[in-house]
């Protein structure tokens, strides 16, 4: 911008070190408060804005969908007990069209255009990655809910963290000896060919190795393949368990032909519900399921001792005993992932609270409180159950829920505790650079 | 598995993806052959017939072989009523020009699906099969439902054939592609003509679209790879040419489904791709095409 009219200039006569500040002031609240008018008075008044990256579109539709349902409760019930240091919090939704080019995109203009306090909600793995590059160059607080160990990896950066859901590796190594010693010892794994899966890929067979059990083989399918039987072959016979675990609009296809191929004569199945979520495990073609194994993050099902805080999430997100949507029992929620939308935002707010975080200025304030968190007590805020974080690579560790399918429904069989899943930490965010 | 069940099973797959292949290239290489319209939108075209057989199907209930059978009438019905509509308001007014029409189809793509995503929504919705019969081998069971599709794409080829050679509207189908102007001085009616082979192109793709919908879900980006697949396959068995297509689509939906299985998938496409490739450098006009006059 050149001062062409010399408005700057204070050398020029006329024109005064008040009315320069005045000047100066004026244009800086107009730059950094769109919506001006509303809030010029204090900035303290104006919403949080928390830009939601969310799947609308793409492979990873059916979880954006109730992510954003998911969060609007956790929203309303924030804002309703009177929003985050007083301020009441404003979601903006972009769509990324489940896309890690879009993703980064997305980063880029929640910072730019709509200059959102944080970046909130991403799940498939390779959107996180291929975003997160553009949350560490706009210096702005990302935090995922995508259940996949990049981000505990500390092979992103200082800005991005994971505190509301646990990651695959300690979810695997918590639940190994009990695949180990309830379903069998060789295992064949079915996993999607991308980020999400290489987690699965790389960190089950150390883990099953552990506990005297071995991957005898790894199947990598396209996360857009719609036709699956052409995979099965490679599934050796002498396979005791089948550990699957698929994404994508086909994941019902997926499980029937497995269904189809295999008959009542199966091996054991273990499968992270990823492999059926949102899908109504009662569709036709999915007997033959009767009796296998899931892992959930946090139960679709109501089950009987369901804590008054579960009740309550459950309640607020709209989702019936069956973890369908109420009054559409054919709309089938995501609900062993999307409890982590309604946990960080928490999260959220208590670090933004510790920081006392007043706007985009106290950004890395609020990336030190978050690292300052150690554990979450079970209770509304965190209906899933008690979770400790570790600051060092900004991820969260809680319990994990092995369900078995009963009559039609997914009954929690096994609840794993925080120590089994917890690992050595394999580098530390808190050493780079704000 | 051993190598003759694994052979078995790979060959069954593939004569699935080339069954309903088969359908959509025909509708596409007929839509080229008679109108000389490059139709960028046909998986979409596709996609409605597999949408619109989740709503005819959601909408009837009662057994799933009666909303399937609904479908299977309808669906291609109001598919082709789109494409008709379509074809008056865009191509006609394009005077059929061939680089115009292929920029006009790519919008209709866009419109299409962006109007299926707005409508039907991002999610992939399942179709139940009008019968779930398990076919049991002694190494793998297999889905009676996928082989019937191989049965009902077969009849449906011959129908089509039929057409082309028993009928007079097929006779008139073929004056058409192989001279239009001299046909219209016959006194056909060309445009009229024109309309009604857009309308069947479109009606062969929802057709297969509702066959496979059962085993594969309805979903509003699923247009993309039937398209790619087509125009491989009308490259190869020539452009226009009925027989060829089929002998194409067989081709590839074998050697896609013997490749993917006992290779990757990824090579399967190489292949397909790389044939596409060869076609194209040593016979242009493709294996049953006759060289342009």
């Amino acid at each position: 911008m050149t001062d062409k009219n010399g408005f700057f200039d204070l050398s020029k006569t006329g024109f005064t070190r008040r009315a320069a500040l005045k000047g100066l002031a004026a244009g800086a609240g107009l730059a950094m408060a769109p919506g001006f008018v509303r809030y010029s008075q204090a900035q303290s008044s104006a919403p949080i804005k928390i830009g939601f990256q969310s799947h609308r579109t793409g492979i990873g539709a059916a979880y954006g969908r109730w992510y954003e349902k998911t969060t609007a409760a956790a929203i309303k019930a924030i804002n309703a007990a009177g929003g985050i240091n007083g301020r009441q919090v404003e979601v903006i939704i972009e769509d990324d069209g489940t896309d890690p080019g879009r993703g980064a995109e997305v980063v880029g203009k929640f910072a730019t255009q709509h200059k959102t306090d944080i970046v909130f909600g991403t799940l498939f793995s390779h959107v996180v990655i291929g975003s997160a590059p553009a949350a560490g160059e706009n210096k702005m607080p990302y935090f995922v809910v995508s259940e996949g160990h990049h981000v505990a990896s500390t092979k992103l950066n200082r800005y991005v963290f994971q505190p509301g859901i646990t990651d695959v590796k300690s979810q695997i190594q918590s639940m190994a000896p009990w695949i180990a010693a309830n379903a069998g010892k060789k295992v064949t794994q079915i996993f999607p060919d991308f980020a999400f899966g290489y987690d699965h890929r790389d960190y089950l067979p150390p883990a099953l190795k552990a506990q005297g059990a071995d991957v005898i083989a790894q199947i990598a399918i396209p996360p857009t393949e719609s036709s699956f039987t052409k995979y099965f072959p490679q599934i050796p016979a002498e396979t005791e368990v089948i550990y699957h675990v698929m994404v994508g609009p086909a994941v019902l296809t997926f499980v029937k032909e497995l269904g189809e191929f295999y008959g009542s004569n199966r091996p054991q199945l273990f499968g992270f519900i990823d492999s059926l979520e949102a899908v109504d495990i009662n569709s036709p073609g999915l007997e033959f399921l009767d009796g296998s194994h899931f892992w959930e993050g946090s139960p679709r099902y109501a089950q009987p001792d369901d804590t008054e805080a579960q009740k309550a999430y459950r309640a607020a997100v709209g989702i019936d005993d069956n973890g369908a949507a109420v009054g559409d029992p054919k709309d089938v929620s995501t609900a062993a992932h999307m409890f982590g939308c309604w946990e960080t935002l928490y999260v959220v707010k208590k670090a933004m609270e510790d920081a006392g975080y007043k706007g985009p200025e106290d950004r890395a304030k609020l990336v030190e409180a978050t690292e300052a968190l150690k554990e979450f007590a079970e209770g509304p805020e965190h209906p899933q159950g008690p979770k400790t974080f570790n600051g060092k690579i900004h991820q969260c560790f809680g319990i994990q829920n092995i369900s078995k399918v009963e009559g039609g429904k997914l009954k929690v069989v096994h609840k794993t505790k925080i120590e089994d899943g917890l690992y050595e930490p394999e580098g530390d965010y808190t050493t780079q650079a704000l | 598995m051993h190598f003759g069940p694994h052979l078995l099973l790979a060959t069954l797959e593939g004569l699935v993806t080339s069954a309903v292949l088969a359908l959509t290239a025909l509708g596409l290489s007929l839509v080229f052959g008679v109108m000389r319209v490059v139709n960028v939108a046909h998986g979409e075209f596709f996609m409605l017939g597999a949408v619109l057989a989740w709503a005819i199907t959601s909408a009837i209930g009662g057994h799933p072989a009666l909303g399937f059978l609904a479908a299977l009438v309808i669906a291609p019905l109001i598919v082709g009523a789109i494409a008709l509509v379509a074809e008056r308001l865009v191509l006609r007014r394009l005077d059929y020009n061939p680089e115009a029409t292929i920029v006009a189809t790519i919008g209709m793509l866009y419109i299409i699906q962006q109007l299926a995503l707005t409508f039907y929504g991002p999610e992939a919705r399942p179709v139940e099969p009008p019968f779930s019969y398990r076919i049991v081998l002694p190494w793998f069971g297999y889905s009676g439902y996928k082989l019937s599709i191989i049965a009902a794409s077969a009849l449906l080829l011959i129908a089509t054939w039929l057409v082309l050679t028993r009928t007079r509207i097929g006779l008139i189908m073929r004056a058409t592609q192989y001279d239009s102007e001299t046909t219209q001085a016959f006194g056909i009616p060309v445009g009229r003509v024109y309309g009604g082979v857009f309308a069947l192109g479109a009606m062969l793709a929802a057709i297969a679209a509702v066959l496979i919908v059962p085993i594969s879900q309805a979903h509003y980006l699923m247009g993309q790879d039937p398209l790619l697949l087509s125009f491989i396959v009308i490259i190869i068995g020539g452009l226009g040419s009925l027989r060829g297509t089929v002998v194409a689509a067989v081709l590839i939906g074998l050697s896609d489904g013997i490749v993917s299985m006992f290779f990757s998938p990824t090579l399967a496409k190489i292949i397909a791709t790389l044939l596409v490739a060869m076609v194209l450098v040593f016979r242009p006009q493709g294996l049953f095409g006759t060289a342009s006059r």
